[in-house]
């Protein structure tokens, strides 16, 4: 092993560089939903944000959380908001205002949210570096298995949820003969 | 042995210093990464020519046979050509979709080679959750797709772009509902999991045929009609339908940008069929290939170019079929077909049953399923034939000269 000729810098690991990139394109998105003049741009700016969270799972080791974050937020539920917008008369290319009557209260509402969630976060006693890590294989089936036993209660009424809102969907979407 | 260790090991032989292990393990998976970019993209110039022969032999050509050895730099030309035309952008286009939209679809295609196993130990990542990660990346396509209509700021490439929204979100879930079959099988979604699982056993010697295929058919066969439908290929592309309609949501691209959409459609059915042949064609599986490891990787690309050449033969048989038609056989075919298959697996894997009878008795259900989706279907088709046929006498449509509905307005 050959000695390199100069002390070495304290660098970030890979895994606190790979964060920060994440972490702008997150906040930077999010700006984006609330900051742009497009609403169009306002839900692709949601959608870089959507990529960031799942991104920060990816780092933090929680892959399946991570592509299903995608797979879920990405796929279907901004599919949704475009189609929405897209459908929406005089939505598509006129410039709207971000602000409203209500922004002050939004303020006050985002402020006291950020204040509580950083008060919960600070008792939880969060997992060192150094902690073994669970194989990924082993969480998926852990899932599996929570759901189909401890869980399976809320688990068949989500589903059931759902199926009423597929058949409410189709009930009002149809044409009454 | 993972290539990764191998190249890290390399670089630590050559002599890089043990502190600097994250540079040393960064430049090897950019590196891997950029030569399996590079490499696709390079494939997609052969695939085009692929196609060409393919489509040109179906329709009694001899196709291009002019630029080099059988016509194999015909589409290096025409990728030149492709370069060196002038990038148009629509005045009143939106800038930022208009120039991300393009760029996305080829990302979306090229991620999905990070969890694809080309050979033992050769994949990109072994993701725990790699099946799982294929089938999020479709959406970036689609979310491309939404872009690219949207910001031409052009009404038919916008009506085009909810055309192909529509089509890929139908058949994505047939599509990743048969991916769900295998999945069941071995308990694990990790694509070399899976590969390695596909192995058959004859003492000590691997001979490599236990592939999913042979148990699973009727997934296998949902699961390409789907893929064919979500690569836009030609029972299914009548988003763009070349001949007849304009292109579709791409139809304000011209240039390179219109290219990179061509090159996502092309490189996205040749992933589609590699992710075929990973789940249910034995992936890297092959007679001997547990003993010469180089075999797996020429296994692999084979069956790979095999179920591209039979796409394309597809594509040069089948019509197209209708929008009306399209949705119908997503929603009302395949998706209770295949949930009938995975229920039917479901119940038989849960059966105390040695393991071979299991897998018998899931293939017995799966063929049960195809016969009988099959027979209904022709069934219909009987039906139907029997009933245009009778709307279209002449002696059917006297005293008939009147609205069906009052309501109905045309």
């Amino acid at each position: 092993m050959p000695e390199l000729p100069f002390p070495l810098p304290p660098l970030p690991t890979v895994s606190q560089v790979v964060f920060l990139m994440i972490a702008v394109l997150a906040v930077f998105g999010s700006l984006a939903v609330v900051l742009a003049r497009n609403l169009f741009h306002s839900a692709l700016g949601l959608v870089a944000a959507f990529f960031g969270a799942a991104g920060v799972y990816i780092v933090a080791e929680a892959e399946f959380i991570g592509v299903s974050q995608v797979l879920v937020y990405v796929g279907a539920i901004s599919t949704l908001i475009a189609f929405a917008i897209m459908l929406t008369r005089g939505m598509m290319f006129g410039a709207t205002s971000p602000r409203n009557r209500q922004s002050g209260t939004a303020a006050i509402i985002t402020a006291l949210t950020f204040v509580v969630l950083m008060a919960l976060m600070r008792g939880i006693p969060w997992p060192q570096a150094g902690e073994p890590i669970v194989d990924g294989q082993l969480i998926i089936a852990g899932l599996g298995h929570a759901f189909v036993n401890e869980y399976v209660v809320p688990f068949v009424l989500l589903a059931m949820l759902l199926l009423v809102a597929l058949a409410g969907a189709i009930v009002v979407a149809r044409d009454r003969k | 042995m993972n290539w990764s260790d191998a190249v890290i090991q390399f670089q630590y032989d050559l002599g890089a210093p043990q502190e600097l292990s994250w540079l040393v393990e960064g430049i090897t998976y950019f590196v891997g990464a950029l030569i399996l970019a590079m490499a696709s993209l390079t494939l997609a110039l052969l695939l085009i020519w692929i196609t060409r022969k393919v489509i040109s032999r179906i329709q009694d050509r001899i196709g291009p046979n002019r630029l080099g050895p059988y016509g194999l730099f015909q589409t290096v030309a025409d990728a030149m050509k492709l370069l060196s035309k002038e990038d148009i952008k629509p005045t009143s286009s939106d800038t930022v979709s208009y120039v991300i939209a393009p760029v996305l679809a080829v990302l979306g295609v090229l991620m999905s080679l990070a969890v694809i196993p080309f050979g033992a130990g050769l994949i990109g990542a072994d993701l725990s959750v790699g099946v799982l990660y294929l089938v999020a990346l479709g959406s970036i396509g689609i979310m491309a797709a939404l872009m690219a209509g949207w910001g031409s700021n052009n009404k038919y490439a916008l009506l085009a772009g909810f055309r192909v929204v529509a089509q890929l979100l139908s058949y994505e879930i047939p599509m990743v509902l048969a991916m769900l079959a295998p999945v069941l099988l071995v308990g694990t979604m990790s694509m070399q999991g899976l590969a390695n699982a596909q192995s058959l056993y004859l003492g000590p010697i691997n001979l490599g045929f236990g592939w999913f295929i042979f148990v699973l058919p009727g997934a296998f066969l949902i699961y390409m009609i789907a893929a064919l439908a979500e690569s836009e290929q030609t029972p299914f592309d009548l988003l763009e339908a070349e001949s007849e309609l304009i292109a579709g949501f791409h139809i304000e691209y011209s240039g390179m940008k219109f290219a990179m959409f061509f090159l996502a459609q092309f490189l996205n059915s040749f992933f589609l069929g590699a992710i075929a042949v990973s789940l249910f064609l034995g992936g890297w599986q092959g007679p001997f290939a547990g003993q010469v490891p180089l075999l797996g990787p020429i296994y692999f690309f084979a069956k790979t170019f095999f179920v591209y050449v039979v796409i394309q033969w597809i594509k040069g048989t089948f019509p197209r079929v209708r929008v009306d038609q399209m949705m119908q056989f997503a929603w009302k075919v395949l998706v209770p077909s295949v949930l009938t298959l995975l229920l039917a697996q479901m119940i038989i894997m849960k059966l105390p049953l040695p393991l071979w009878l299991n897998a018998i008795f899931v293939l017995v259900a799966n063929i049960v399923v195809v016969v009988v989706v099959l027979n209904v279907l022709g069934n219909y088709f009987k039906r139907e034939q029997v009933r245009s046929k009778r709307a279209f006498e002449p002696t059917s449509l006297i005293g008939t000269m009147q609205p069906v509905h009052p309501s109905s307005g045309d």
